[in-house]
């Protein structure tokens, strides 16, 4: 188990920059995700730690120790690969006691090993398979199982919940947060999925074009987006231009023209001063009323529903206030408001973040 | 007519084109080439029909015969071997080749174009007498007098493997391409070498390719007489140069029949022994 450091990283395809300076320190035993669209640099940036790219600039650390010019054989990690890369001529046995036979581990001590890994993801009875004989489900076990067994430094997780269908990807999604709890191992995980990273890591990153956008935890990447981008890669988001009147030591004044002055907590408006700023309220925080309801301690302001995209439990709504359009998604409650009908949106101003800039 | 039934019958309206040439120039030339095997020659006049074991017998236990049909096999041997070691690397280059695969499988296809004939003979003005090597030698004075490279077992399995190489390295290029190189990075990560992870896995998963190419490139020099005819020397004649004496030059056809039933027979032995170990399908991947 260690600690992983990114310093200054770059990493150039030919004049294509795929990741600028990368600065991440990950915490020993932390399970880390690097969460962002495909192509904003995160799996290059898996790759390098992996050793299977070099970085142009900067230092990769792994407990400490620069393993830039370390080859990846020697730098015991343990990878899981989106196609699980399993050794198609060899039994499942045989994949998982693999990387026992370039350690030191006694001959008598290998089959105790490679039992107790299956054991660990619940597959105890399929060692002398062929990979092929087993579904997707269980092939990513045994992908997880072979690359735990040498008890890695780093556990490298390259999306390796997106082959597999929606119901196996969140019971597995379970399962992994499980064996990473259970042996500690410092996992960064790759993921496009931001319902993944928000159930499975400690820390989120952020990345996009290349760039780290925010780090932080679920809950703080969630509520308290670093940036336009990251607030609505997250879930969806309305974001409304505003001018930040007034910023007091406990909340900041944002005059929204359609909702009017809104008083973002502080901590949730991090570098906006006088002048332009967004407000960005989650879309699960717009809540649509009965025009005639109350709305006492709120935000509100009168809205059209455009369109309604029913969704069983709940119902996103595209509605028009004033010049935004927004969207709302509520709990069902009897039955959704229907297209073209008038209602009231309404908020909490404790809800909402702030962004600076126009 | 059922959907079903036209789907049923649609396979074979498309193959019978195919299926009646292959049985108009090959099944029943083939039965004839039989028939003809059994027959006698006389010094003069026709051969005389019937069913006769002379040809085979004589085929079969001639000392002669037996020995030129080791040498065949042997001559095959060692151009499938070198035909592997030159080839896997190549086809590993192009497998892994980051630019354009396409142009290099063109390149590789290049050859073709030109009879294999002519390829064949252009090793004589390369290693003849007056040949390019000889001359630039002379030029050089590293020899005084010109030194008589051809016509030997050397040069009839440089003939051969220049023909053949093309079809070892498609082979096991179409087996590795279809590897996932995730799998050796897998091996890399566990902590194989580059080396290791080669031998442990790439290797392996491509010697299906390998055997299929090692295959064709040994049934395809076991039956040739181009090369040993124009490359060879008098002692270096392979099993099918028997079959083209007896026939062209003797005009023994029953004998010639004999003989070259014996070499398909060998050969059909071969390609037995490896669809029973690896399949045919292995075999149709690389030649698609």
């Amino acid at each position: 188990m260690s600690s992983v450091s990114l310093r200054n990283i770059v990493k150039q395809f030919g004049t294509f920059t795929a990741v600028h300076k990368a600065n991440l320190e990950i915490p020993e035993g932390a399970f880390v995700t690097l969460l962002g669209p495909s192509g904003c640099g995160k799996t290059t940036n898996l790759r390098m730690i992996a050793g299977l790219l070099d970085p142009t600039e900067g230092e990769i650390l792994i407990g400490g120790r620069r393993v830039n010019d370390i080859p990846i054989h020697k730098r015991n990690l343990g990878i899981v690969f989106q196609n699980y890369a399993l050794f198609p001529h060899k039994t499942v046995a045989e994949n998982v006691a693999f990387g026992l036979k370039y350690r030191d581990v006694p001959k008598s001590e290998v089959p105790k090993r490679v039992q107790a890994a299956l054991d660990l993801v619940q597959l105890p009875n399929v060692g002398d398979r062929y990979p092929k004989a087993l579904s997707g489900g269980q092939q990513q076990r045994i992908a997880l199982a072979r690359a735990i067994v040498i008890e890695p430094d780093v556990l490298l997780l390259d999306e390796p919940l997106s082959a597999l269908d929606a119901n196996l990807r969140e019971d597995m999604r379970v399962e992994l947060k499980r064996i990473q709890d259970q042996i500690g191992v410092t996992t960064v995980f790759v993921t496009h999925d931001q319902s993944e990273a928000l159930a499975m890591s400690d820390q989120i990153v952020v990345m996009s074009a290349g760039r780290i956008e925010q780090v932080g935890t679920p809950e703080e990447v969630y509520n308290t987006p670093a940036s336009e981008f990251v607030a609505n890669f997250l879930g969806a988001s309305n974001i409304m231009k505003g001018q930040c009147a007034a910023a007091g030591p406990d909340a900041i004044r944002v005059e929204t023209p359609v909702f009017g002055p809104v008083d973002v907590p502080s901590a949730k408006a991090g570098g906006v001063a006088n002048g332009p700023a967004k407000l960005v309220l989650r879309a699960e925080k717009l809540t649509l009323m009965d025009t005639s309801a109350d709305t006492s301690g709120m935000i509100s302001a009168p809205a059209t529903i455009e369109t309604v995209d029913y969704q069983g439990q709940t119902v996103r709504y595209f509605l028009r206030v004033g010049e935004h359009q927004l969207q709302a998604i509520n709990l069902i409650d009897e039955r959704p408001f229907p297209q073209g009908a008038t209602v009231t949106a309404a908020f909490r101003a404790k809800d909402c973040a702030a962004l600076p800039g126009a | 007519m059922s959907v079903e039934a036209r789907e049923a019958r649609q396979p074979w309206i498309l193959l019978s084109p195919a299926l009646t040439a292959i049985l108009l120039l090959l099944v029943v030339p083939l039965i004839f080439i039989l028939v003809y095997s059994f027959w006698l020659r006389t010094a003069t006049g026709a051969d005389i029909a019937g069913f006769h074991l002379d040809n085979w017998q004589e085929a079969l236990t001639d000392r002669f015969y037996r020995d030129i049909l080791l040498n065949t096999l042997k001559i095959s041997a060692i151009t499938t071997i070198v035909c592997a070691l030159m080839g896997y690397p190549a086809a590993y280059f192009i497998a892994r080749a980051r630019g354009n695969k396409a142009i290099l499988l063109l390149l590789l296809m290049l050859p073709f174009w030109i009879s294999y004939i002519i390829r064949t003979m252009s090793w004589i003005n390369i290693l003849g007498v007056s040949g390019a090597l000889n001359t630039f030698l002379l030029w050089t004075g590293v020899i005084g007098e010109p030194v008589q490279m051809l016509y030997n077992q050397t040069t009839v399995i440089l003939g051969l493997v220049h023909f053949l190489l093309p079809f070892m390295v498609l082979n096991v290029f179409v087996s590795l391409d279809g590897i996932d190189t995730n799998l050796e990075d897998a091996a890399n990560s566990l902590g194989a070498t580059r080396w290791e992870s080669f031998l442990q896995v790439t290797l392996p998963l491509s010697l299906p390719g390998l055997a299929a190419g090692g295959l064709l490139c040994f049934v395809l020099a076991a039956g040739t007489y181009i090369t040993p005819l124009v490359l060879g020397g008098p002692t270096d004649a392979m099993f099918a140069n028997l079959v083209f004496e007896a026939i062209i030059t003797q005009l023994n056809w029953p004998l010639g029949s004999a003989l070259s039933l014996m070499l398909l027979a060998v050969l059909g032995v071969l390609v037995m022994i490896y669809n029973r170990y690896l399949g045919m399908a292995q075999l149709m991947k690389g030649l698609g």
